[in-house]
């Protein structure tokens, strides 16, 4: 392997050391229960979560064929965010799976709606795209804390949209590895994904079932996106960042890049994270804010640099 | 073969082709011809099973070609699209691979690799092959296409205006690429606006016009003043130089 092909899951192994010292308890003083219980399932979540997002981000890239959509500017994690205030409506004790399934399910539909509505935009303007994505999910988005305002659950939809790892413990995030998993399933079918990018058309001539990927693909994406907003509450930007850098200097063939794509999602949640504890300590900031900040820094400078 | 039985064809309902019947023998290069909005494109895009009949039916070796499973096709039939689409950021190399895709399923063999470099070394694009496709120039971007749609290695091949963007060298290299691929038993039908070039490299032509077969034959039967004027409502003057036709326009 050559050294730059290192340097990413190295730059990941000192992010992961880094975070497991990190914090305001301090590990010299004997507390080790803490790693186990509290920092490792943090880092974890944070790699996990981070992962996830970008392969749906760039799973979405591809299916939308657009560069500047990913989850949370398509719908996805509102419908996400709307089944689950739904279900918790209904059904309040419902089991923690259920719930999942039904935030999966829902986040399948609205992103599956979000695709329908764009399909009809003419294609001259890319950024029609997702500022038609902020406003469909800015949408979803409001019903959601509509239902919940009446029903006085609002502090819940708070959590589910501004993702926050220091409630992460043992016994808490494990819903995660299932984006994890998702995103290896992603990697499975990389080609796939990649021949979808080039259109519809392109992916029948090559005898690809184009409706079965694209299914194949909000699945996926789908199934991230909740799991992700279930769990520790949704990140933004981290999908669009990262496919976007990746795009840059490695192009976008999946079967080559997904890697690189999974392991900068992970470093660049864990990095915020680790920020977030130290810039205000021993206060700290959710990673959700700092992404959010930092990812739009990125997207403008990423349109700056289209021209 | 290719046949067509009173083919039409709708676009967003509106009629574009009416009652085309056809037969695009193999072994043989055929060129489309006729005016902007004739309904080339159409009829290449409905050959391909991208777009569905009206009515009429299309045969492929005396198969209906809708009861093809879309594997198997992909196997038999490639198609250039005329708009050259924006996708993922992939190199030449990695584009041309994907025309390998209906063979290899994403895991390239041997043969498959050799295919690449063919088509790559036959529209001179080694220099090329690790660039990515946005870095391209127009030309360059277009016999990238192509390659890829050659790496498939299919009986039928259809291209939708290949010599867009070409210089003449280049334009040569792939009128005779077309050649050899007819001469080598595959059915070539190739959507050309230059009608020099189609008298030089085509076996037979069909010319459309608003949506019908408006001539079909041999260049010789074709390319005549009268048969072009008429198609192009237009005065077009036929030479001979060398001992091939030219078309005058100006
Ligand atoms: N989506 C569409 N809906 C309705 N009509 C269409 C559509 N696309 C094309 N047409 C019309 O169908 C006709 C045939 O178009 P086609 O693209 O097949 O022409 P062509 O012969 O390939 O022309 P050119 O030489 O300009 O490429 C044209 O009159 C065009 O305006
Ligand atoms: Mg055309």
């Amino acid at each position: 392997m050559s050294p730059s092909r290192l340097a990413a899951p190295a730059a990941l192994v000192l992010l992961v050391g880094i975070s497991a010292v990190t914090g305001v308890a301090s590990l010299s003083g004997g507390e080790w229960w803490i790693l186990g219980v509290s920092r490792l399932p943090r880092t974890a979540a944070a790699l996990l979560a981070g992962a996830g997002l970008a392969v749906a981000g760039v799973i979405m890239q591809m299916l939308a064929r657009n560069r500047f959509v990913e989850p949370s500017t398509t719908g996805t994690a509102q419908a996400a965010g709307l089944g689950l205030v739904a279900v918790t409506l209904v059904a309040p004790g419902a089991a923690l799976w259920l719930k999942m399934a039904v935030a999966t399910a829902a986040a399948l539909i609205g992103t599956a709606g979000f695709l329908a509505l764009v399909r009809r935009l003419p294609s001259r303007d890319p950024l029609l795209v997702p500022l038609t994505g902020l406003v469909y999910g800015g949408i979803l988005g409001a019903a959601a804390t509509f239902l919940a305002y009446e029903r006085d659950l609002i502090q819940y939809v708070d959590v589910w949209m501004n993702g926050e790892l220091s409630g992460v413990m043992l016994g808490r995030y494990e819903f995660l590895w299932a984006a994890g998993a998702l995103a290896i399933a992603a990697y499975v079918f990389a080609d796939r994904f990649t021949i979808a990018g080039m259109g519809e058309d392109t992916s029948r001539s090559l005898g690809l079932d184009y409706p079965r990927v694209v299914a194949l693909g909000l699945v996926i994406v789908a199934g991230i996106a909740a799991v992700t907003v279930v769990t520790v509450g949704m990140i933004p930007f981290v999908g669009l960042v990262v496919p976007n850098m990746v795009a840059r200097f490695a192009g976008e063939n999946l079967r080559r890049t997904l890697p690189l794509v999974a392991m900068s999602g992970a470093g660049l949640v864990l990095a915020c994270d680790i920020l977030g504890r130290l810039i205000r300590f021993p206060y700290e900031i959710p990673v959700g804010t700092i992404l959010g900040v930092l990812g739009a820094l990125v997207f403008l400078w990423m349109l700056n640099a289209r021209r | 073969m290719i046949e067509t039985r009173a083919l039409s064809v709708h676009l967003t309902g509106k009629p574009v082709l009416h009652d085309v019947s056809l037969s695009l023998p193999r072994g043989k290069l055929t060129a489309l011809v006729g005016p902007n909005g004739a309904g080339k494109s159409t009829l290449l895009t409905a050959l391909g099973r991208l777009i569905a009949p009206a009515s009429g039916e299309i045969l492929l070796d005396c198969v209906p070609l809708n009861t093809i499973p879309a594997p198997e096709l992909a196997l038999r039939l490639s198609i250039l699209r005329q708009e050259g689409a924006v996708g993922p950021r992939l190199t030449v190399r990695d584009l041309v691979s994907f025309g390998r895709y209906p063979h290899s399923h994403g895991r390239l063999g041997v043969t498959d690799r050799a295919e690449v470099e063919r088509a790559i070394d036959r529209l001179d694009l080694a220099a090329f092959s690790d660039r990515y496709l946005d870095t391209l120039s127009g030309g360059q971007k277009q016999r990238a296409q192509i390659a890829m749609v050659l790496a498939q290695q299919t009986d039928v091949i259809l291209l939708d205006e290949p010599l867009n963007n070409l210089d003449l060298a280049h334009a040569r290299r792939v009128m005779r690429i077309a050649r050899q691929e007819a001469e080598a038993g595959r059915t070539v039908v190739v959507v050309l606006h230059d009608l020099t070039v189609a008298a030089a490299y085509a076996d037979h032509l069909v010319a459309l016009k608003a949506g019908r077969v408006a001539a079909s034959g041999r260049p010789d039967q074709v390319v005549t003043e009268p048969v072009l004027s008429d198609l192009f409502d237009t005065e077009v003057t036929v030479a001979e130089v060398g001992g091939r036709r030219v078309v005058l326009t100006l």
